[in-house]
């Protein structure tokens, strides 16, 4: 499969596809989106090849969010370049389920054949666990299976590109590990590119191959993910990285030393 | 519940020792709270099967019992003999069978174009900008009018015949269903939205498989409404010079002095009132399986 790159802004004229950029199927210049008086986002640059897992880290505020719904297409950027897959999904910190839907007719959502897609679904379901609750009404999942059931959606389309907004964030601890797992099981299968908002700098470093960190309007960090695979806590490269981006954040030892000379002195 | 009190710290006679706040904790023995036993459910089940059962019947009673000691007038308020007396002889003469199918006729037309329009309108007022910069003040601005009070303007413009009748219902339930339907569809959670057009769905297809599915249910919280309206609507609308149906029967025997069949027909409406609620309730349990039932006791 190799997606078709789409322009979803253009703000610069005509689309135009680089040669040099062909083998890029999110590619993202320069984009600036200004709320008010505030530029949100001023100048990021972001590039995926197919099969890439970048997570996002940043404070609270930073335009995460923004960034990824101007990937995703809900929202337009004021100024810059965005080139994405015309197939993209979303899974949003919330399960977003049509409650009048059966878990099976959400998980083909959006398909002209929805109604002779059942057989689709329940595969879609089977690879997160929950064909058996193809059947049931959103209202009666619980929270880590409707997110499950979202995130076999978001998979069923085959997206170019898949974005995932804090997409654990209101899961329980046990059941968050699961959900790593299976994320990066089934982003194996399936290869998408992959745009992981997260706050969770262990959750990063588990799944990403690349941890970007946007702040003050742009891309600040980009750190390659160098630790073999399965990788563990445990790994003291996973400490030092895990130590490293905390800094960078402002949420780190050296960071907080910092923080507390400054309030002594 | 907790109760803050001071407690001054005398230690050492020391002025940089502060009154520290203690928290005493007031405990609540909760063992024995709500705690289920089989024997007093039991009796709460059957206490409400026998009340609910026999206050009305003892009312009824109460009733019969007013008119046979004395207490009112038999010709002002009949017994309830008497008006089951009357019942069997509407149905003798054949003017219940008569009167009942006019009337649910007339209410169910009514009704019919009312929720046509309400509902066309809703949808387009709630889906388009358009719709809703064009209908919705007018439509505000008609709702405030009771509709009872245009009536004698029925009369002027439409005759006496059925139409003003239909058009008095179908217009009196116009507005619960709008208001319903198009309050409904705007107040769809923004991100339920969004979903679909990440999937790729826009215009129609957005509308019928993700906006009109939720708004469904107000859109039937509307109708069960303007069932109820509809209703009182015919009742209103019998009153203009029917020549047939129950309105037409309560007018006869009014002139007749015949409280008993009066009373009868008005029983009529109460009891219609019951079976639309009844059926309302059952089309919303099957249109709406998705929606959890919450009942409180
Ligand atoms: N529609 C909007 N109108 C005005 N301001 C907005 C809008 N959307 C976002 N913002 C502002 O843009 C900034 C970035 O928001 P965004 O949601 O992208 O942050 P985020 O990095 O995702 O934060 P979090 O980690 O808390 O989710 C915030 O200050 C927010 O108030
Ligand atoms: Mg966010």
């Amino acid at each position: 499969m190799s997606p078709s790159a789409e322009p979803l802004d253009t703000t610069a004229g005509p689309p135009q596809v680089l040669s040099a950029a062909e083998e890029y199927i999110v590619d993202v210049r320069g984009v600036r989106r200004v709320f008010g008086d505030r530029a949100v986002l001023d100048g990021v640059d972001l590039r995926l090849r197919q099969g890439d897992f970048i997570a996002l880290l940043g404070p609270s505020g930073a335009g995460k969010t923004t960034l990824l719904r101007i990937l995703a297409g809900l929202d337009a950027a004021d100024g810059g370049q965005v080139l994405a897959p015309k197939a993209r999904s979303v899974v949003f910190q919330e399960p977003r389920l049509v409650p009048a839907r059966r878990v099976w007719r959400n998980v083909v959502l959006g398909s002209r054949r929805a109604r002779h897609e059942r057989g689709r679904a329940i595969a879609a379901l089977a690879e997160v666990g929950l064909a058996t609750h193809a059947d049931a009404w959103p209202v009666t999942l619980s929270g880590g299976e409707a997110q499950r059931v979202a995130l076999a959606r978001a998979l069923a389309t085959e997206p170019g590109l898949l974005l995932l907004d804090e997409p654990f964030a209101a899961l329980d601890a046990l059941t968050r590990i699961r959900m790593h797992d299976l994320v990066g099981e089934l982003v194996k299968r399936h290869r998408p590119a992959v745009l992981l908002v997260t706050h969770d700098v262990d959750e990063a470093i588990l799944l990403a191959d690349r941890i970007l960190i946007l702040s003050d309007g742009s891309i600040g960090v980009d750190v390659t993910v160098d630790i073999d695979e399965p990788r563990r806590r445990s790994d003291p490269r996973f400490q030092d990285l895990r130590q490293q981006l905390l800094d960078k954040l402002g949420v780190g030892r050296a960071a907080r030393a910092a923080a507390l000379a400054e309030i002594g002195s | 519940m907790t109760t803050t009190e001071l407690e001054v710290s005398a230690a050492g006679g020391s002025v940089e020792v502060a009154a520290q706040p203690v928290t005493r904790t007031v405990v609540e023995d909760l063992t024995a709270r709500g705690r289920r036993s089989p024997a007093r459910a039991a009796l709460r089940t059957w206490r409400g099967r026998v009340l609910r059962f026999a206050i009305p019947v003892l009312l009824v009673g109460l009733w019969q019992l007013a008119s046979a000691v004395g207490w009112v007038d038999e010709f002002t308020l009949p017994p309830p003999s008497k008006i089951l007396e009357a019942y069997k002889e509407l149905w003798t003469a054949g003017d219940l069978q008569a009167a009942l199918p006019v009337s649910l006729r007339r209410a169910g037309i009514g009704l019919f174009f009312g929720v046509a329009i309400g509902l066309g309108l809703g949808l387009f007022a709630g889906l388009w900008k358009l719709g809703e910069e064009i209908f919705d003040a007018p439509l505000q601005m008609l709702r405030t009018i009771p509709f009872i009070a245009v009536v004698p303007l029925f009369i002027t413009w439409f005759g006496i015949g059925e139409k003003p009748k239909l058009i008095l219902i179908a217009a009196a339930t116009v507005f619960p269903v709008y208001l319903n339907t198009y309050h409904g569809v705007r107040g769809i959670d923004k991100k339920l939205v969004e979903a679909g057009q990440i999937f790729g769905l826009r215009g129609w297809r957005l509308a019928t498989q993700v906006i009109l599915p939720t708004a469904l249910p107000a859109a039937l919280t509307g109708l069960r409404y303007a069932s109820g309206v509809a209703l009182l609507a015919l009742v209103l609308a019998e009153q203009i010079n029917a020549r047939a149906g129950i309105g037409y029967l309560l007018n006869n025997a009014n002139q007749n002095q015949r409280p008993d069949i009066v009373i009868a027909g008005i029983l009529i409406y109460a009891l219609l009132g019951i079976v639309v609620d009844i059926v309302m309730r059952l089309v919303e349990h099957f249109a709406l399986p998705w929606r959890p039932r919450v009942t409180i006791g």
